[in-house]
């Protein structure tokens, strides 16, 4: 392949984001695009270019080539909106800079400063009282009338209350962070809106982090403040922007797998006939509900030096998204790839990302939306949508996938 | 079939855990890797390889006398 690509006019190339066809799926130029140039030069909101990678095994080497930067404030960086480079460089910094826009070394220090937090016995541990706020929430809905959200009723207060007593966040603020969140991650928030939501959420955790630097408490934030204390890796600043990350990534993206996957699961009842009969089957359903749905689908890159790949020259400075709905239907990886099927077995879809930033929260992530799935499908047999999928509101302006409301009934 | 983990490089992602609890393990002090056993029977090669491929930041290898 040559690359024609770099003194090609931008109206040429094609537009990213791109637009879903069906909702459950992602845009469909990516098959054509994974099949005629699986790196790809495209057009991003601004005139800014990028190169769009669409394949399983590229997006591996690529994530794991240490050329590409994390840096959340490089002007290259690809994001779905302009603004955002700006902002990230200003309001953003904090968590910007933490953890998740670092390369290594410096990135190693910090993620080992967490790590011990989020290892596969640590999460397994919190197992009962995931289950006992799963089951809760299920007696709530079923309490309730019908038809119900399932968003506000389970998808939401279950890895938001999961995720407070973590970090050792009041419950309590739940209205006030969560939808300080949906207007982060929101393409459509204007950019004063965007500014006054991270100024908001950061005035709130500078608060809390500042009283627990004063006497830490028995919790993930506390524990990291004494760690801290000695290895001195985080200023205050930074342990701000680490709390609003962890806060952010640890209830956005479950949620809306939990929304994603129990619709999926409606619209695929042999699916879901499956795994009523065979429970044990809940963790590969899972790990098939995430390749599906690749909720995080670009993952920002921006390259430090030259790198030859798959036929093309990615230019130091240029700007690289990672496609992780590409790759996840990446019939080369696996088969039949845009279909739904729990029976499928194998973890290498790339639904966390891979590379040094792989998900930290990947495995409470798992366990949350294995208890979730069980407990939601067991209690409730005759669960069902309340309204059709076409109707159904799509998370379409927004960097994390899912929905806004899931109407259901029993 | 010999494994090398290298601990500077992990990331603690807890993927070689989930797919072969009885040779890989994470440490208590520090969330890395820890191998159960360097060189685990025929009986693991299966999931051992697996595990290196899905290992994100590529820490684990197979030695020379791998078979
Ligand atoms: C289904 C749920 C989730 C999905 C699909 C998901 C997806 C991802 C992806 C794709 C990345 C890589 C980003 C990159 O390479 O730039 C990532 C990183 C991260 N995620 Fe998650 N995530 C989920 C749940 C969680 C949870 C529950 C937490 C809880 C604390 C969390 C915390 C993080 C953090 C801290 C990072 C940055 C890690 C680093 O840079 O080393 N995530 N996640
Ligand atoms: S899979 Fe790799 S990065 Fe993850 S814990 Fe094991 S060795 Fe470390």
């Amino acid at each position: 392949m040559t690359d024609v690509s770099t003194s090609a006019p931008t109206r040429e190339l094609p537009a990213f984001p791109m637009a879903r066809g069906c909702p459950f799926d992602p845009p469909e130029q990516y098959s054509a695009l994974r099949a005629e140039r699986p790196i790809a030069r495209v057009a991003l909101p601004g005139d800014r270019t990028a190169w769009l990678v669409t394949r399983h095994d590229l997006l591996r080497q690529l994530l794991t080539d240490p050329r590409l930067s994390s840096d959340r404030t490089h002007p290259n960086l690809p994001t779905p909106v302009p603004s955002l480079q700006a902002q990230a460089q200003q309001d953003f910094a904090p968590i910007a800079n933490a953890l998740i826009g670092l390369d290594a070394p410096r990135h190693s220090t910090h993620r080992r400063m967490l790590i011990t937090e989020f290892t596969v016995k640590r999460v397994q541990a919190l197992r009962p009282r995931i289950q006992e706020i799963a089951e809760g929430c299920v007696a709530d809905l079923l309490a309730g009338p019908r038809p119900a959200d399932l968003v506000s009723a389970l998808s939401l207060p279950v890895p938001s209350m999961v995720i407070c007593e973590l970090l050792g966040v009041p419950y309590a603020d739940r209205d006030f962070f969560q939808s300080r969140t949906r207007t982060v991650v929101s393409f459509n928030a204007s950019p004063e809106d965007r500014s006054a939501a991270i100024r908001a959420l950061r005035g709130f955790l500078d608060e809390l982090v500042t009283a627990k630097e004063r006497e830490p408490s028995d919790d993930l934030l506390g524990r990291l403040i004494l760690r801290n204390r000695e290895a001195e890796v985080f200023t205050h600043e930074l342990l701000v922007g680490l709390a609003a990350l962890l806060l952010l990534a640890g209830h956005e993206t479950t949620a809306n797998m939990i929304s994603l996957g129990t619709a999926g699961l409606l619209q695929n009842p042999q699916q879901l006939d499956q795994l009523r009969a065979d429970p044990a089957l809940v963790g590969q359903t899972v790990e098939e509900l995430l390749r599906y749905f690749s909720i995080v689908d670009a993952i920002p890159r921006v390259a430090l030096a030259d790198i030859e790949i798959g036929g093309v020259t990615i230019h130091a400075g240029d700007g690289v998204a990672l496609s992780v709905g590409g790759a996840n239907r990446d019939g080369v990886a696996f088969g039949r790839a845009d279909e739904l099927d729990i029976q499928r077995g194998g973890r290498h879809h790339v639904a966390f990302g891979y590379g040094i930033h792989q998900c930290l929260g990947q495995n409470l992530a798992r366990m949350e939306l294995e208890i979730v799935f069980t407990t939601l499908f067991a209690r409730v047999p005759g669960l069902r949508l309340a309204a059709p999928v076409a109707e159904l509101p799509f998370k379409d302006d927004a960097t994390i996938y899912g929905l806004y409301q899931l109407p259901v009934t029993w | 079939m010999r494994i090398q983990a290298d601990r500077e490089v992990c990331v603690g992602s807890g993927q070689c855990v989930l797919t072969e609890p009885a040779v890989f393990d994470q440490s208590d002090d520090d969330g890395r890797v820890r191998l159960l056993a360097e060189r685990p029977g025929p009986e693991y090669a299966k999931t051992v390889r697996e595990a290196v491929d899905l290992c994100p930041s590529r820490a684990l290898s197979l030695g020379e006398d791998e078979g």
